[in-house]
């Protein structure tokens, strides 16, 4: 089982910071933003991201701009996966409503946990535009969606595992493909999107 | 002369020997010359053909539930040579009427030895004493006068019943059970209940009744017979009472020795009998008792239920068990542990009730008497399965045990009616027979 | 977790996910859309053989906020009154595709019955079965106290309970113990859940048998409260057939002995909640003054049990075992 690093700790950084200005400069600043992170790994790179922006603007408060938004409730595997238990949603300032949302996860795969989003979005509340910040894009796109934002795209094969470290679940910060693997165990925590 | 020589069979005593039959009662193997029939009993235990005090043969009026032929068929699976049927069928076993007609279907029937139980009171209602002394002098010969299912509750009534039996040695076998604490009862009143939330069947509303009823027995000087008692307290009461010298007798059923209230965890009726399965002590009290003689026979309740009156929610369900094709396995089994021989299994299962019921040509194999007798087979483990019984009734709480004892032959009056694991010809009960002595 | 027929069956973790879901279930309510996708194209039949408008609606309601489509089929009293059997009204269920069942029922363990005899393959929620259980009225009385002792909203959204358990806690449920299928299912799931359960009745009123049960057991109720800093009293409803059936010599004499009057519930721990399942004898079991108090958590109480019932339908009407090989899919 061969696994190498595509991105570490300081590669990371730079990637969210280099988001952090293409957010700000598409949305001509901090006002009305809203860094929504989907669970697991987003939630802290939502609040990494809210971070970088408020370094840029002084003015931006970055606990106010971070929050996170669960998918379960509208995923489209809830019948055929594992039983599945819903994560905390938190708004920062209670609502979305006329505000720009920017939805934040570690891996885009096959488009399913965004499109989950956009309904988890709709379901509570009716946002001015919705953006979409991913860290990594490992293509075989299943949906029509793409992402507004990119940290890395990283062509990979279906059969690799593409994983994300967090230092806030996972202790550390890396971005790792992992070859195809015969025992199906893996020993990182995310693995992006089944196709 | 119609002769059969059994062979080599092993005696309740536990010898072997021969068993002759010749024109339907037990001979002296030493008069069965060239007999018609030889049967090679080696490795099978010879008991005298079981004596079943207590079963529900539903017929009339439950012929859904079970018919007089097809309770027979189960009694001769189940080595019962001589049943007795309880008197709640529609319409009830209390007048010569209805109980002369069991007695003849027993008779059509041809597979035991059909003995009808008549009413205490009219109608089972516990108000007005039943012709008692019209179904003694009937064609069915009633001795044994039971309402079971209800409790004859009316103390007065109770002493009248006893008291007039006496007349034609009568005896009354009671349904203990005190209405008033059992209003609604499901199952044991205990911890099991409590948790599971079922309305209890407290044991003191089997006790108190025994208790005030053999205080009536003494007082009348009566027989009493107190079917399937299921408590140890009741087995205390019992023992204080024969040690008083008072004329009780009393009977277990097969499913109380072997199965707790835990079964009602299941919620599954087939666990669903009255009086309720209780617990272990209850269970360890009984097979004491049944080993030392302070209970004296074991009483079926076979109790067959179509399968709409099982098939529902616990509370809605029927009472009862069918439990004669099981009764000596699971008798057996349930002794097992006990200091208990084939000839106790013997007494329990067919000399005492034999005695008590008065049925002279059942309950031993001496010579003279009628020949009832059943071959088993022990250490022939087996799983039980209701749908291959004979009975009609497929609610039987066994479902799926292992069993060592098998019923191998039944003889009727020498008719082989069970016949190597499966039933034979039935018995043509003649206008002259010892089965009209 | 394949039904939900007692409280005994739930491991401590089971019972705090079930209450953590029913959190995230309780935020829906305040939504714009009051509905999730989850059960979209799956029919929930609700099986009401006694009759409960209050247990009935909020299951309805939990349902339909999944977008689950509902099937009600109210049928007093028991099967066989119908000449139907359990077993036929199943199997009619499973022939037009229920994908869950939420059965109540007088008589106890009928919920058990269904889903152990192999007559239906669907999940089997209990509504409340007899003098049973009636597990989800107790999910949502420990979804209310751990708000409670979290010192958050009795009910509507909040954040701070998820995780939590119930260790501490001291509940005294006051009443007919002996019929309360609440009763039983609460001693299971608050014990489990680490709180310290004491029941308080008159000896008629309690089973034989409760000895065995993890639980501290009064006949005092005055003594009880002076002697327990109680987070929460439960005062159960007193049916009023149990007058005439001499469990007590009068309805007078119960509420002086057993009722929460005024005077107790201000001898009660100022913290202490006041709970009742609903719907309250007033100046039976329940004083006015001790209803109405802020205390009083009642309408809190109905409001959470739609979130908790939302919780169960959700976890046994989703995802599938391990063995029929989800991946680990969009994270």
């Amino acid at each position: 089982m061969k696994q190498r690093t595509v991105l570490d700790g300081p590669e990371i950084h730079r990637a969210l910071t280099r988001i952090a200005h293409e957010v700000l400069e598409a949305n001509k600043g901090p006002g009305g933003l809203v860094l929504l992170g989907v669970p697991t790994r987003g939630v802290p790179l939502a609040a990494r991201l809210a971070e970088a922006i408020a370094r840029i603007e002084p003015n931006a408060d970055a606990s106010a701009l971070a929050g996170a938004l669960d998918i379960t409730m509208h995923r489209d595997d809830l019948r055929s996966g594992r039983l599945r238990s819903a994560e905390p949603t938190h708004i920062p300032g209670g609502t979305i409503d006329g505000r720009t949302v920017v939805l934040v996860d570690d891996v885009l795969f096959s488009g399913r946990s965004v499109r989950a989003a956009l309904d988890a979005v709709s379901a509570i509340g009716r946002p001015e535009a919705v953006r979409l910040a991913v860290l990594v894009d490992r293509g075989h796109r299943r949906l029509p969606i793409r992402a507004d934002h990119v940290g890395k795209n990283i062509p990979s094969a279906l059969d690799e595992r593409v994983g994300v470290r967090v230092r806030e679940i996972d202790g550390a910060d890396a971005v790792t493909i992992t070859g195809p693997d015969t025992d199906g165990t893996s020993g990182d925590s995310a693995q992006g999107e089944a196709p | 002369m119609n002769s059969t020589l059994i062979r080599a069979a092993r005696m309740p005593d536990g010898t072997r020997g021969d068993i002759a039959i010749v024109d339907g009662l037990f001979a002296d193997p030493a008069d069965a010359v060239s007999p018609s029939t030889v049967i090679d009993a080696d490795g099978l235990l010879a008991l005298p053909g079981l004596v079943d005090m207590h079963t529900h043969l539903r017929e009339p009026g439950r012929e859904d539930a079970e018919t007089v032929l097809t309770g027979s068929r189960a009694a001769a699976a189940g080595g019962y040579t001589a049943v007795h049927a309880m008197a709640n069928t529609s319409p009830v076993a209390d007048t010569a009427g209805v109980v002369e007609q069991v007695h003849r279907l027993g008779r059509a029937a041809g597979f035991t030895q059909v003995v009808p139980v008549g009413a205490v009171t009219v109608g089972l209602e516990g108000s007005t004493l039943a012709e008692l002394g019209a179904m003694a002098d009937s064609g069915a010969r009633v001795r044994m006068f039971s309402d079971d299912g209800h409790c004859v509750w009316d103390p007065l009534v109770m002493r009248r019943a006893l008291e007039y039996v006496k007349a034609f040695d009568g005896i009354i076998a009671q349904h203990a059970q005190e209405p008033r604490l059992t209003e609604g009862a499901q199952m044991n009143e205990g911890a099991v209940s409590a948790q599971l939330g079922l309305p209890g069947w407290p044991a003191v509303a089997e006790e108190s009744i025994i208790a005030r009823d053999v205080l009536l027995a003494e007082h009348v000087g009566s027989r009493l017979h107190v079917c399937h008692v299921s408590t140890a307290g009741s087995v205390e009461l019992i023992r204080w009472a024969k040690a008083r010298g008072i004329r009780v007798t009393a009977e277990v059923t097969p499913h109380h020795l072997i199965l707790t209230d835990e079964e009602v965890r299941s919620y599954d009726p087939v666990f669903k009998v009255n009086p309720p399965l209780r617990t272990e002590e209850d269970v360890h009290a009984l097979r004491a008792a049944l080993a030392d003689g302070t209970i004296d026979v074991v009483g079926t309740d076979h109790a067959p239920h179509p399968a709409e009156h099982k098939c529902v929610e616990w509370t809605a369900a029927a009472m009862g068990m069918v439990g004669m094709e099981t009764a000596l396995p699971v008798v057996a089994h349930a002794m097992a542990d006990l200091d208990f021989s084939a000839s106790d299994l013997a007494r329990v299962m067919s000399a005492r009730p034999a005695q008590i019921a008065g049925l002279t040509h059942h309950g031993s194999l001496q010579i003279g008497t009628g020949a009832n007798l059943v071959l088993v087979e022990q250490d022939a483990a087996h799983t039980v399965d209701p749908d291959l019984h004979a009975t009609m009734g497929r609610n039987s709480p066994f479902r799926g045990r292992t069993l060592g004892t098998r019923i191998v032959d039944t003889f009727l009056f020498g008719q082989r009616v069970y016949a190597a694991g499966a039933l034979g010809a039935p018995l043509a009960f003649t206008e002259a027979g010892p089965w009209n002595d | 977790m394949k039904h939900l027929l007692s409280t005994a069956d739930l491991s401590r973790i089971e019972a705090i996910e079930l209450l953590d879901t029913a959190e995230e279930m309780s935020l829906v309510s305040t939504r714009e859309v009051k509905k999730l996708p989850v059960l979209r194209g799956l029919t929930v039949v609700n099986l009401f053989f006694e009759d409960s408008t209050r247990t009935r609606i909020s299951f309805e309601a939990a349902a339909k906020r999944l977008s689950a489509d509902v099937i009600t089929f109210s049928a007093k009293g028991s099967s066989v009154s119908k000449g139907e059997s359990l077993q036929d009204t199943a199997q009619t269920l499973s022939a037009m595709g229920a994908d869950g069942v939420v059965i109540r029922h007088s008589g106890s363990g009928a919920p058990h019955r269904l889903a152990t005899s192999g007559w239906i393959d669907a999940p089997v929620v209990n509504a409340g079965d007899g003098t049973h259980e009636h597990p989800t009225q107790a999910l949502l009385d420990a979804f209310t106290l751990r708000r409670v002792l979290a010192g958050l909203p009795a009910s509507g959204p909040a954040d701070g309970a998820r995780g939590l358990a119930l260790d501490g806690a001291v509940v005294g449920i006051v009443g007919d113990i002996l019929h309360s299928r609440v009763a039983r299912s609460n001693v299971h799931l608050l014990t489990t859940l680490g709180a310290r359960v004491v029941l308080i009745a008159p000896p008629t009123l309690l089973p034989i048998g409760a000895d065995t049960w993890q639980c501290d057991i009064a006949y005092d109720l005055d003594a009880a409260i002076a002697e327990h800093s109680f987070d929460v009293v439960m005062m159960l409803r007193v049916q009023q057939e149990r007058m005439q059936q001499a469990f007590f010599p009068t309805a007078r004499e119960y509420a002086r002995r057993w009722g929460l009057t005024d005077t107790r519930a201000r001898a009660l721990p100022a913290h202490c909640a006041i709970m009742h399942p609903g719907p309250m004898n007033r100046g039976f079991e329940i004083g006015a003054a001790a209803a109405d108090s802020p205390r009083a958590v009642v309408l809190d109480q109905v409001a959470n049990g739609v979130s908790v019932r939302m919780s169960v339908l959700y976890r046994l009407l989703t995802g599938q075992s391990a063995a029929a090989g989800g991946r680990e899919g969009q994270s």
